[in-house]
């Protein structure tokens, strides 16, 4: 499996990476090194086989809808690079 | 002090040998001297340190202490800490100083334990050598020019080098196992669910577990019973009461039924002097009654290609969450909402990490989610199989930790295949959600080897008590590396 760099662009794109021009020969080195490797998976005939999300056989508990945190908002904005007001910062998305 | 095994401490601190504030000071002056060698760790928290082992002090003269109170640790630095940094070794989270503790943080600090800092990791834990750390590789104590293997590389050379008696790990693909192989420690993975995940900084929510790095068998025994038992907080937390590690730990092994796995002794690249170290430790294991077998783990040659999938999708997934808007690293004057987005991630995330993400993005596109995602999930349950299978025979699935000795920085860095096959023998354990110890195996050329012993879910005392009777009649595990 090669990836050109167009899907590595397109990929970094989708993944909200910025890849500079300079990455991106070694970038479709390594990935495609990975994805040969992860295509040894292809020898195996899976058709039959119940696909495992989990790694222990358990139901999703469910718990009352209930208030259980406190309100820490001036806590949890300490670590934001800007708010104000009690809101996070962005730059302009609606001129 | 410092050559003391937490259960030799407790006792110490119990009869009043040395007091809290002592055993911390004495650890805190072994970090300043030494750690500039080694570099293991990130923070060191000594002020709060000290707090705590005066209050722990305190509880000892009360008679209020548990075997952990009083007793000095360290986090890796992918565990959340209440007012302390915790950055998971990350330039993205260099400025991140987290509100709350993590679970397995506050039930330790809750037993009275004393947090000497954050250990080294690799960056959001990715990596088999802790070289991928924004804050530096970290070196191995028996050879300051080889790795300390990782991605808990910072912890297990900490307990290595005994600049502190046990520290916490995590382990996605082998990141307890294989560093305290390299190191000469004894680490333990647990199973899926027991350890809370929550404040775990998550890199594969379905395969990250936390557990105990320590110097002995009965040590992780001591400190897993601090960390283990069911968080409302978690939803993947295992809702079963938590076994008595340490009442089972001397019970006789004879009539035990011990599986080497077939595959990995014929494994290409697997070092002869590791091989020869993994003999030793059976021929103890037949010495006191117990039976080897071999066994056959016919899938285990896809579990590599099947967590290159699983991990890095679920990470891509994960580390969305970091956009450079609520925390972390925020790039300069971003001229709109996709510029900051993408240029804080580029800038906060090293190249591993960005591997990783682009893996995962890849393999979770439209279009290509059946032929990786789902393929990699039905290949997971064909190794899940296989164990199910070998644990209808045998009582433990054996095998050595990792397929060489610590290997010299550098060495594999630019090869990032070459670094994913050093958990060869770890991965399919994460993958099946199983408990897995690494114990020290004799040295090969004058380095550590480990022997992993794998059982089935839930079987933590067995494997504890298994690894502590072979620490009973031998000595592996209490060689130290010279020179700390």
């Amino acid at each position: 499996m090669s990836l050109n760099a167009d899907d590595i662009q397109k990929i970094a794109h989708l993944a909200r990476l910025a890849v500079d021009e300079d990455e991106i020969t070694s970038l479709q080195r390594d990935l495609s090194n990975i994805l040969d490797l992860v295509e040894q998976m292809q020898a195996v005939d899976t058709s039959q086989v119940r696909p495992m999300a989990h790694p222990l056989d358990m139901p999703q508990r469910l718990r009352p809808d209930e208030v259980t945190e406190t309100n820490q908002r001036e806590r949890y904005l300490r670590n934001a690079p800007a708010a104000e007001n009690g809101l996070f910062l962005v730059p302009k998305v609606i001129e | 002090m410092h050559d003391k095994t937490l259960a030799q401490l407790s006792a110490g601190l119990a009869a009043g040998e040395f007091s809290s504030v002592e055993l911390t000071r004495h650890f805190l002056d072994r970090i300043a001297s030494l750690d500039g060698k080694l570099n293991s760790f990130i923070t060191v928290t000594e002020a709060q340190a000290l707090a705590q082992a005066e209050a722990a002090d305190a509880r000892i003269a009360a008679g209020e202490a548990g075997p952990l109170t009083g007793i000095p640790l360290a986090h890796k630095d992918i565990f959340c800490t209440r007012d302390v940094r915790t950055s998971c070794g990350s330039f993205m989270l260099d400025n991140f100083v987290s509100p709350y503790d993590a679970t397995v943080v506050s039930r330790l600090a809750q037993a009275g334990m004393v947090m000497l800092g954050k250990t080294n990791m690799d960056e959001f834990a990715m990596g088999s050598s802790n070289e991928t750390s924004y804050y530096g590789p970290v070196r191995n104590p028996w050879d300051t020019e080889r790795v300390p293997g990782g991605s808990s590389g910072g912890s297990a050379t900490a307990v290595a080098a005994r600049l502190v008696p046990a520290a916490t790990g995590t382990d996605t693909g082998g990141s307890i196992r294989q560093p305290a192989a390299l190191s000469g420690i004894t680490g333990l993975k647990p199973t899926y669910g027991r350890c809370s995940r929550w404040g775990m900084i998550a890199f594969a929510s379905s395969l990250d577990q936390a557990g105990p790095m320590t110097r002995t068998a009965e040590d992780a025994a001591l400190l897993l019973a601090g960390m283990a038992g069911f968080d409302e907080r978690d939803s993947t937390s295992a809702e079963r009461p938590v076994d008595d590690y340490r009442a089972g730990l001397d019970r006789p092994i004879d009539g035990l039924k011990v599986g080497l796995v077939r595959e990995f002794m014929q494994q290409e690249g697997l070092d002869a002097g590791v091989a020869k170290a993994t003999e030793a430790v059976l021929e103890e294991l037949k010495r006191q009654g117990a039976e080897v077998v071999e066994i056959s783990l016919p899938n285990a040659h896809l579990s590599v290609p099947a967590y290159y999938v699983v991990a890095p999708a679920e990470c891509s997934s994960n580390l969305s969450r970091f956009d450079g808007v609520r925390f972390g690293h925020r790039c300069e004057d971003p001229k709109d909402l996709q510029d900051l987005y993408e240029r804080s991630r580029s800038e906060g995330f090293g190249a591993e990490v960005k591997r990783r993400i682009l893996i995962g993005t890849y393999a979770l596109s439209a279009g290509y989610y059946d032929a990786y995602y789902l393929k990699a999930q039905q290949v997971r349950q064909l190794i899940a199989e296989d164990f199910r299978r070998a644990f209808e025979q045998v009582d433990l699935v054996v095998s050595p930790t990792a397929p060489d000795v610590a290997f010299p920085l550098g060495a594999k860095a630019d090869d990032p295949v070459a670094m994913y096959l050093q958990d060869i023998y770890t991965i399919a354990v994460n993958l099946a959600g199983l408990p897995a110890i690494s114990i020290p195996a004799p040295l090969a050329d004058g380095l550590p080897t480990g022997f992993q012993m794998i059982g089935n879910h839930f079987e933590e005392a067995r494997l504890l008590n298994v690894a502590h009777r072979i620490q009973r009649e031998t000595d592996w595990h209490q060689q130290a590396p010279e020179g700390f």
